[in-house]
């Protein structure tokens, strides 16, 4: 390989909005959190309810700009060509990050709308995670159909399919499909409630973990030279498990929405399983890399691939099985509880696999026009990303903590003695263990935006280091400058 | 038909493992085609699982279903109370009191729970509150909020109203103007029309089968 493909430059661009976008979600989710504690900081500005609603949609698109970007970047790779419809993936980028641009600028300043159907399209439709109005809905399946259309016809022209694109490619179509799902209004909200949660949990529980499943695969065989029988093998055990478990485990979220009450026991039995797939991935990547005895060229790469895995499992699977059975969730269900979950989560189960892809482009980037040496080896490495790397874990087990704790205190004072009232919930927000925990929420995220800070600063200004030959058994690519 | 949770449970596994095994023959288990097939058997089994679960689940859901009530529940007394059967709350739809001092027609009542539902998109509710437990934690969970005690015990007399239905469209238009701690709700310019169909919707969701969540709202433990 000695030229970039195009699909790897949309790549880059892909991740360079994601970062930036990454970065204006930590911003808002420091505005409600300094909100929960002087709850008239930026009121009538910037309410809870716009920073919030913010703070999670940037953190959704952010991670699927990092996720298309991640296939822009192995697909031409997997199977030696350029990807076919470039063009028009060029094209859908520009016209995602436009929307991207609108709807936040409408988001920010026009905020709401009168309560009609106009509002649902044009403004927003005030469903939490998909908030965004009903024309960006349109806009976003476009561009996931091109996503889509890039990849089978990559495939095609290509005239094999692996394992890995086979996945893909029908993962892809249950991802895009699913979200259709949350694109109609009903004045029902059960069937709001039912329907919406095929989107956001069969995204997240379901077919996210298997694309990340995908590009984790990708990640380790080039990582670490992990062969592909072993890495396919893993991500079919994977699909095995996420979709066995994580399909019906959607039932977790039907226990109290006016849902038949077998889904008490269908989603308590099956989210209960629902961390073994994470299990799994797990011993995939330590079982990997202990093969190569840690020596691998691109560090920062690797030790997000591990934070990815114990993250994965700690946050979506312990933190999310603490509260899945319905005899807990009856009292634990709407708290902090559900919000140290989804922080931890999402930051490892996602946050940590696009920065680990991030890395993997950045280290074969760099290496491009270094002429090699004889008995001189590469190595991606720098001190700033260690700084950001333990400042992020530290900072967001800080917040998932601080946030478990109120969680807790809100389970049992407001919900289990209090009786779920306005008053039972001031009385919760106003005890000593909640309050204490929003201020030790808020420093853990301010020392998060510090990370970030570096992080940033260390994507811009890391290189490659030439070291002997025996320190390492892999190595960055070295590619040569073509005039 | 009743659907128990154990049946699907078992019948899904089941299923799932027999197709695998069957069509996995001649493969060794450490091979990549028995956990493919194992892939393929565990996705199709499942989604069409959660297809038929649905279908059966819409009788449930629908308006006038098993758990969800039509529109016009609106003109009940709505009260939330224990049944030692099921051992949690449910609600129990009384005689009929009106709304807004008259009897709402089911169309009038379909309406007027049409715009209260927009409304609360619109205006982003859920970006602060919970409903039916799920939305953000910055303010109380609205499931049964209509039968909050705090609209008798504080909000009547505050905005000096003579009915609850009254009061609550008082003060969701005004909620800066009545805040009930140091977290005030935002002003989000409700019109008269916008208020009264939120107090609607309100005590619409309040009637809806929960399976007991919250539990014994309103009920502080002795």
């Amino acid at each position: 390989m000695d030229k970039l493909y195009e699909s790897q430059k949309l790549a880059i661009w892909y991740f360079t909005v994601a970062i930036v976008l990454f970065g204006a979600q930590i911003l808002f989710g420091l505005v409600g959190a300094i909100q929960f504690i002087n709850p008239d900081f930026l009121y009538g500005v910037l309410d809870f309810s716009i920073g919030r609603m913010l703070h999670i949609n940037a953190l959704v698109v952010w991670l699927l700009l990092g996720f298309i970007g991640a296939i822009y970047w192995f697909l031409p790779k997997e199977f030696n060509r350029e990807v076919v419809g470039i063009a028009i993936g060029k094209l859908a980028f520009f016209i995602l990050v436009a929307a991207v641009a609108v709807v936040v600028l409408v988001y920010l300043f026009v905020q709401i709308g009168p309560g009609d159907i106009k509002t649902l399209w044009f403004i927003t439709e005030g469903r939490e995670y998909i908030e965004a109005p009903r024309w960006a809905d349109i806009g976003i399946v476009a561009v996931a159909l091109v996503v889509f259309y890039n990849v089978v016809a990559t495939a095609l022209s290509a005239k094999k399919i692996t394992g890995i694109t086979g996945v893909l490619i029908v993962d892809l179509a249950a991802l895009f499909g699913l979200y259709l799902a949350g694109m109609f209004y009903t004045p029902n909200i059960s069937v709001d409630q039912f329907y919406w949660w095929w989107v956001v949990h069969l995204w997240v529980e379901a077919t996210w973990e298997v694309l990340i499943g995908v590009l984790m695969a990708w990640s380790l065989m080039h990582l670490l030279g992990s062969p592909r029988r072993l890495v396919e093998t893993w991500l079919y055990v994977e699909v095995f498990l996420v979709f066995g478990t994580g399909i019906l485990g959607l039932g977790h979220h039907y226990f109290w929405i006016g849902t038949p009450e077998y889904w008490l026991g269908i989603g308590g039995f099956f989210s209960a399983l629902e961390p073994i797939p994470l299990v799994a991935m797990i011993i995939h990547a330590v079982y990997d890399a202990g093969m190569h005895k840690l020596k691998t060229a691109n560090r920062p790469a690797l030790f997000w691939v591990f934070a990815q895995a114990f993250g994965n499992f700690l946050g979506a699977g312990v933190w999310g099985f603490m509260q899945t059975l319905p005899q807990i969730n009856l009292y634990s269900h709407g708290t902090q509880m559900a919000a140290s979950h989804g922080h931890l989560a999402f930051f490892g189960a996602y946050v940590a696999a696009n920065l680990a892809i991030l890395y993997i482009i950045i280290g074969e980037l760099r290496m491009r026009g270094i002429t090699p040496q004889k008995g001189v080896k590469y190595i991606l490495d720098s001190k700033a990303w260690k700084y950001a790397y333990v400042g992020m874990i530290i900072s967001i087990i800080g917040m998932t903590a601080a946030l478990l704790v109120a969680g807790f205190e809100q389970t049992l004072q407001e919900r289990a003695i209090g009786g779920s009232t306005w008053q039972a919930y001031i009385n919760a927000q106003e005890h000593p263990w909640f309050k204490e925990a929003m201020l030790w929420r808020l420093g853990f995220g301010i020392v998060f935006f510090v990370s970030y800070i570096i992080l940033v600063y260390d994507i811009l200004t890391i290189k490659p280091k030439p070291v002997k030959e025996e320190e390492i058994e892999t190595e960055l690519e070295v590619v040569p400058e073509k005039a | 038909m009743k659907i128990g949770w154990l049946e699907v449970v078992v019948a899904s596994i089941f299923i799932v493992i027999f197709l695998t095994l069957i069509f996995s023959r001649g493969s060794n288990w450490l091979e990549p085609r028995f956990w493919r097939n194992a892939a393929i058997f565990s996705g199709v089994i499942m989604t069409i699982f959660l297809i038929f679960l649905t279908f059966d689940t819409h009788r449930y859901i629908n308006m006038g279903g098993i758990n969800v009530p039509e529109p016009d529940v609106i003109n009940n007394k709505i009260s939330y109370v224990f049944d030692p059967d099921k051992g949690h709350y449910v609600p129990k739809i009384g005689e009929q009191e009106g709304f807004f001092g008259k009897i709402w027609s089911k169309q009038e009542a379909a309406a007027l729970i049409d715009k209260g539902k927009k409304t609360i998109q619109s205006r982003n509710c859920m970006d602060c509150h919970t409903l039916l437990g799920n939305g953000a934690y910055y303010a109380p969970d609205l499931t049964k909020a209509w039968l909050d005690p705090k609209w008798e015990q504080l909000i009547i007399p505050v905005v000096g109203k003579k009915t609850k239905e009254e009061a609550i469209a008082t003060w969701l238009q005004h909620p800066d103007k009545y805040p009930t701690w140091t977290r005030k709700m935002p002003n989000l310019k409700l019109t008269d029309e916008e208020a009264k169909a939120v107090v609607a919707y309100l005590k619409y969701m309040s009637a809806i089968y929960t399976n007991g969540f919250p539990d014994h709202f309103g009920v502080a433990a002795k």
